[in-house]
């Protein structure tokens, strides 16, 4: 029997959907997506609404509510209401919209500067040994504290909370990077191109970057998963994003004061967290295991 | 061996440096008045006029690197003028949780994580190896403060075996200050087990294969001396720069789980100290922190020796 041939971008692609991991992590994180997305249509009411009455129900708790028009409308507290009477059901699920947009926002910026420093530093001799004792110099502070101090300059806020954690995550990036170029510079197509005249800004665009690709993808996987972890965490401790914006962090600090009593405020919107990170983990590793066994590394 | 040492001493200098320049321009480069920030809500116009005066605002940056950091080398971090101390007092004061806190947690680990790692590298792709590496995984994925609630719920609420916050100081009775330490290190040490486990496997993993391994079965060695004496102890040196690695996740791990169980250290401090916007401690305790943890990869890096005689420098 004749096998069409396939090019490899197509079998890396079919290697890529057989992987267990990436099936079961990418399932679950683009149901999550979708879940973010179609926040508005899975029988969610306004996360900030408050309801004094209904304060601190446990979950699957029945009540007759006014909504805007003044009308009666039966409303059930699928998991439970927090402090101030807000549906947690409705905050988890809008939640995942500030989640999915710092993880996205983090990994997009962290790559965009990281990548840029590390062409720049693997490349130049002269560039290499500044960038790379910058570098040292912020991966000696530990990521959460670095993105803590940075957000304490500025006034919370959804932009400061991303600003934080890229400025925590760049080195990583432009280390990957940077051993990506050294590796490949050493290659003979990159030499012949030397040889040809190539200017180096074009060289590294054309021969070097399509070589970052796969490693920056699995890379940039894994700093979703972190940056969501460390947005859940700044929140969490009060120091991220504004306590009136439903965020995962935000409900479970919310839920703190009254743990004892009332634990579905932390235990809900804390199982959607794990199961988050979970899933981009996993996706993280099985894209590791098929896009690239070489150079992307947990550490 | 001398010289390796000293240049090993020498190659961390310019790292520290940087780090103290970032924290140092962390509160110079924002807009805003440098010495408003540092006193905070709280001061008057007396008290911002004489940090001004101290910091030498006017003069030029360099020279203002140069006061703060001649301070901070002789251990005066400022006032703190929301705990109205000063801030090398206060990290004094704060710092005997979070060392237990880390000690324990690490403790933890290495009993836990080297033996499961191990284990599952030497029965690799069987259950109990797909188990550990499945347990890795979600390990990693689960917050600190997620573990660390679930377990004050499951513990403490319900079961009342153990304290649900607080700290006691080992200065009063030893009993209670491991008591009330095993639900946070537990708490702590899941995702540092996770990490720890998984690297003990791959590099464990990668020794079995080894030539001197299969000689030492052959002459008839029990499976137990293999394992602990021949391949363990090659392995030693991956794991160990790994359990250096993980201190900054372990640091942040203490900042959280300090501040979940009410643990009265330097974690909590930093988030204090955040909230209160409290520049000079949150300078001194990232400041601390990052020394730390450059002190404690460079006594790794310098114990290997010991660790393998192989290596000489």
């Amino acid at each position: 029997m004749a096998i069409a041939a396939q090019s490899p971008f197509r079998q890396t692609l079919r290697r890529m959907f057989g992987n267990t991991s990436v099936r079961v992590g990418g399932t679950i994180a683009l149901l999550i997506l979708l879940m973010g997305l179609f926040a508005p249509f899975l029988g969610t009411r306004d996360p900030s609404d408050i309801s004094p009455r209904n304060r601190n129900k446990t979950p699957g708790y029945e009540a007759m509510v006014r909504d805007y028009d003044g009308n009666k409308i039966p409303v059930v507290y699928r998991m439970g209401s927090d402090t101030l009477g807000r549906d947690v059901y409705s905050r988890v699920v809008y939640g995942a919209r500030t989640s999915l947009i710092v993880g996205a926002a983090v990994a997009f910026l962290a790559i965009a500067v990281g990548l840029g420093l590390g062409l720049v530093a693997g490349y130049f001799r002269v560039a290499d040994g500044i960038i790379m004792r910058v570098m040292d110099g912020m991966m000696a502070i530990p990521a959460i504290l670095l993105a803590i101090a940075v957000v304490s300059l500025f006034s919370a806020g959804l932009t400061s909370v991303i600003v934080a954690i890229v400025v925590a995550e760049v080195p990583r990036v432009v280390r990957l990077v940077r051993s990506v170029v050294l590796s490949i510079r050493e290659e003979p197509y990159v030499e012949a191109a030397i040889t040809a005249g190539t200017p180096a800004p074009l060289l590294l665009v054309r021969h070097v970057l399509p070589n970052t690709v796969a490693p920056l993808i699995v890379q940039g996987t894994f700093i979703v998963a972190s940056a969501i972890i460390v947005e859940a965490i700044l929140s969490f401790l009060g120091i991220g994003i504004p306590p009136e914006i439903p965020t995962w962090g935000n409900i479970m600090a919310e839920g703190r004061q009254v743990f004892q009593l009332f634990p579905h405020n932390i235990l809900y919107p804390g199982v959607v967290l794990a199961l988050t990170v979970l899933s981009v983990n996993m996706l993280g590793d099985g894209l590791r295991d098929t896009l690239d066994p070489r150079f992307a590394k947990r550490v | 061996m001398g010289a390796y040492l000293f240049k090993r001493v020498l190659a961390t200098i310019p790292v520290m440096l940087f780090v103290a320049i970032f924290i140092f321009l962390l509160l110079r480069l924002t807009p805003g008045d440098p010495a408003a920030m540092i006193a905070g809500d709280f001061a008057n116009d007396q008290q911002i006029a004489e940090i001004r005066e101290r910091l030498g605002l006017e003069l030029p940056l360099w020279k203002q690197f140069g006061i703060w950091f001649g301070d901070v080398l002789r251990f005066e971090l400022g006032q703190s003028f929301y705990y109205k101390k000063e801030v090398s007092e206060l990290i004094r004061t704060r710092i005997e949780p979070t060392f237990s806190l880390s000690l324990m947690t690490i403790v933890l680990t290495v009993i836990i994580a080297v033996p499961m790692g191990t284990l599952a590298a030497y029965k690799q792709g069987s259950w109990f190896d797909r188990i550990i590496m499945g347990f890795s995984v979600l390990g990693f994925s689960v917050p600190v403060f997620v573990i660390g609630y679930a377990l004050i719920y499951i513990f403490s609420v319900q079961l009342g075996w153990l304290p649900v916050q607080g700290y006691q100081r080992i200065g009063d009775g030893i009993g209670g200050w491991a008591y009330r330490l095993i639900l946070p290190s537990v708490a702590l040490s899941v995702i540092f087990v996770a990490f720890i486990a998984r690297m003990t496997r791959t590099s464990v993993l990668e020794v079995l294969g080894e030539d001197y391994i299969r000689t030492a079965r052959a002459k008839g060695q029990t499976e137990t001396k293999v394992l602990m004496r021949h391949a363990l102890r090659n392995a030693a040196v991956p794991i160990v720069t790994v359990i250096g690695l993980a201190i900054a996740i372990l640091i942040g791990g203490v900042v959280v789980t300090e501040s979940v169980f009410t643990i009265p250290g330097l974690g909590l401090l930093t988030v204090e100290a955040v909230l209160n916007r409290d520049f000079p401690t949150i300078q001194a305790v990232i400041l601390f922190f990052s020394v730390i943890y450059v002190l404690i990869n460079l006594l790794i890096d310098i114990s290997y020796t010991f660790l393998d005689p192989r290596i000489r420098y």
